[in-house]
């Protein structure tokens, strides 16, 4: 059991690291830590109804994606605007919904021990996610740096677009245990802006930001056991110190 | 000779903005047509309705089989994005299914080095940004390139150098070309047809009945100087 939750934290890390670097390239960086709250409401509603909190938390991520994803389409308003509006609804909404113990768990993470079947289940979602970024990458990058050359390439852009939003929310759903709402969002975008920095290439970056994801996971939790600390700030820190230390990395003449 | 495009009482408008008001033109397959007009005229938004990035009204019909190549005005990228030229040429090959050894081929046709390709592409110059977007284009051999302000932001010796490519091109890949440019000695030089857009009326015709200098001055306001080569 123990190795699996170890397997199940790697994956997450994963996931997290990649779907976090075109979150950065998007220049998403502050809407992504806006969109993992969104799944606050969703896991009030969980916790009233007495269902599992992470199945209320992945419905509002999908129900504010969408909204998100529409929204954008046919306002023309920036997605960081959108984002802005929706996030701050479902902070109040969420708030409203859980009291107490409840909700600093919901947004701080409370690792607990894990059924199988929430094993099972995140260890799938955490494959695809990480299969979605590695297969669809060319499509990505294309989209990335022109849609209408992406467009022009036959790439359907509008559902690229949904597709990459749903795996963003099936990442933030991932880490909702062990870092909850506020600090999920977190844990995509600080490896993926390390490896911005640090990395030449897409491979490099994709590398870079897995490994930095997987080793502040890893080292938080392990941390956290020893200090008796809950483990979401712990992870969040070390990655945090990472990117730091990156930046001096970086001063050095050789890297250009 | 067919034609690679028919276009058909094609409008856009933004809200109640009308852009482009009952366009019709044809281009002919092989042949090149240049697009000008003043600040504002609605050329980009032209190129976007012919691809279908803009909700438009009238027909746009492509001759069956078209593959478009599209070269974008300017990008709105950071400089620092961690993309290579090669990844940007790697992602273009796989998804128009194009052999990645078609890399090694676009980057001869556009002459640029492979080091320079494996740079980032922020670090790249404006022309070989340019010549690197036109490779992109050329993966998955194209039939049609769209060309948005090629020369945008290229000293005037590449720009020079950068038609010289293209026109060379459309000649040894039997491309049809559709160009938006300033340029009028350029559009003088490699234009079949001109179609000047303005908010009055737009005209159609070879360079020679254009580019009067009468309708220069129509178009955009003020005498253009130019010259004939």
């Amino acid at each position: 059991m123990q190795a699996a939750a170890l397997a199940l934290s790697v994956g997450m890390a994963v996931a997290a690291g990649l779907v976090g670097c075109f979150a950065v390239m998007r220049r998403m960086s502050l809407a992504s830590d806006a969109m993992s709250h969104v799944a606050l409401p969703g896991i009030g509603i969980a916790l009233v109804f007495h269902f599992h909190p992470v199945i209320g938390g992945f419905a509002a991520l999908v129900v504010g994606t969408l909204l998100v994803w529409d929204l954008e389409r046919r306002t023309q308003i920036s997605t960081e605007t959108v984002i802005g509006v929706v996030f701050s609804l479902a902070l109040a909404v969420g708030s409203m919904l859980a009291t107490g113990d409840e909700l600093v768990d919901a947004l701080l993470g409370a690792p607990g021990t894990l059924g199988s079947w929430e094993l099972a289940l995140g260890l799938v979602g955490a494959a695809a996610v990480s299969v979605f970024v590695l297969t669809q990458r060319n499509r990505l990058v294309l989209a990335l740096v022109s849609a209408d050359i992406a467009r022009t390439s036959g790439i359907r852009v509008a559902r690229l677009e949904l597709a990459y939003l749903i795996a963003f929310a099936v990442t933030v759903a991932l880490g909702l245990r062990y870092l909850g709402v506020l600090l999920m969002g977190s844990l995509i975008i600080i490896p993926a802006a390390t490896a911005k920095y640090l990395a030449r290439s897409l491979d490099g970056m994709f590398a870079i930001a897995a490994v930095v994801a997987v080793t502040s996971t890893v080292a938080g939790e392990l941390v956290a056991a020893s200090v008796h600390r809950a483990t979401g700030p712990v992870i969040i820190a070390i990655a945090a110190a990472l990117f730091f230390a990156s930046l001096a990395l970086r001063r050095q003449p050789a890297a250009r | 000779m067919a034609n690679a495009l028919d276009v058909e009482r094609l409008s856009v408008r933004f809200r109640r903005n009308v852009v482009l008001r009952n366009l019709s033109f044809s281009v002919a397959e092989g042949s090149a047509l240049a697009v000008i007009g003043p600040n504002g005229a609605g050329k980009t938004v032209l190129f976007r309705a012919l691809i279908d990035a803009l909700p438009h009204d009238g027909t746009v019909r492509w001759a069956p089989g078209t593959r478009i190549g599209y070269v974008p005005q300017k990008l709105d990228i950071e400089r620092d994005l961690p993309i290579t030229g090669r990844d940007f040429l790697d992602a273009k090959a796989a998804v128009s299914q194009t052999p990645r050894a078609d890399v090694g081929r676009v980057l001869d046709l556009v002459n640029l080095p492979a080091s320079v390709a494996g740079q980032p592409i922020g670090a790249l110059s404006g022309g070989q940004f340019q010549r690197l977007l036109l490779g992109v284009a050329l993966m998955g051999r194209p039939t049609v390139l769209l060309f948005d302000e090629p020369t945008a932001g290229v000293d005037e010796p590449g720009q020079e150098r950068l038609y010289e490519m293209i026109h060379r091109l459309q000649e040894t890949e039997g491309l049809t070309l559709l160009l938006i440019s300033h340029e009028l000695s350029v559009v003088y030089r490699y234009a079949a047809n001109v179609l000047c857009l303005s908010r009055e009326s737009p005209c159609l015709g070879p360079p020679e009945e254009i580019l009067t200098p009468e309708r220069i001055e129509q178009l955009y306001g003020t005498p253009l100087k130019y010259h004939h080569h």
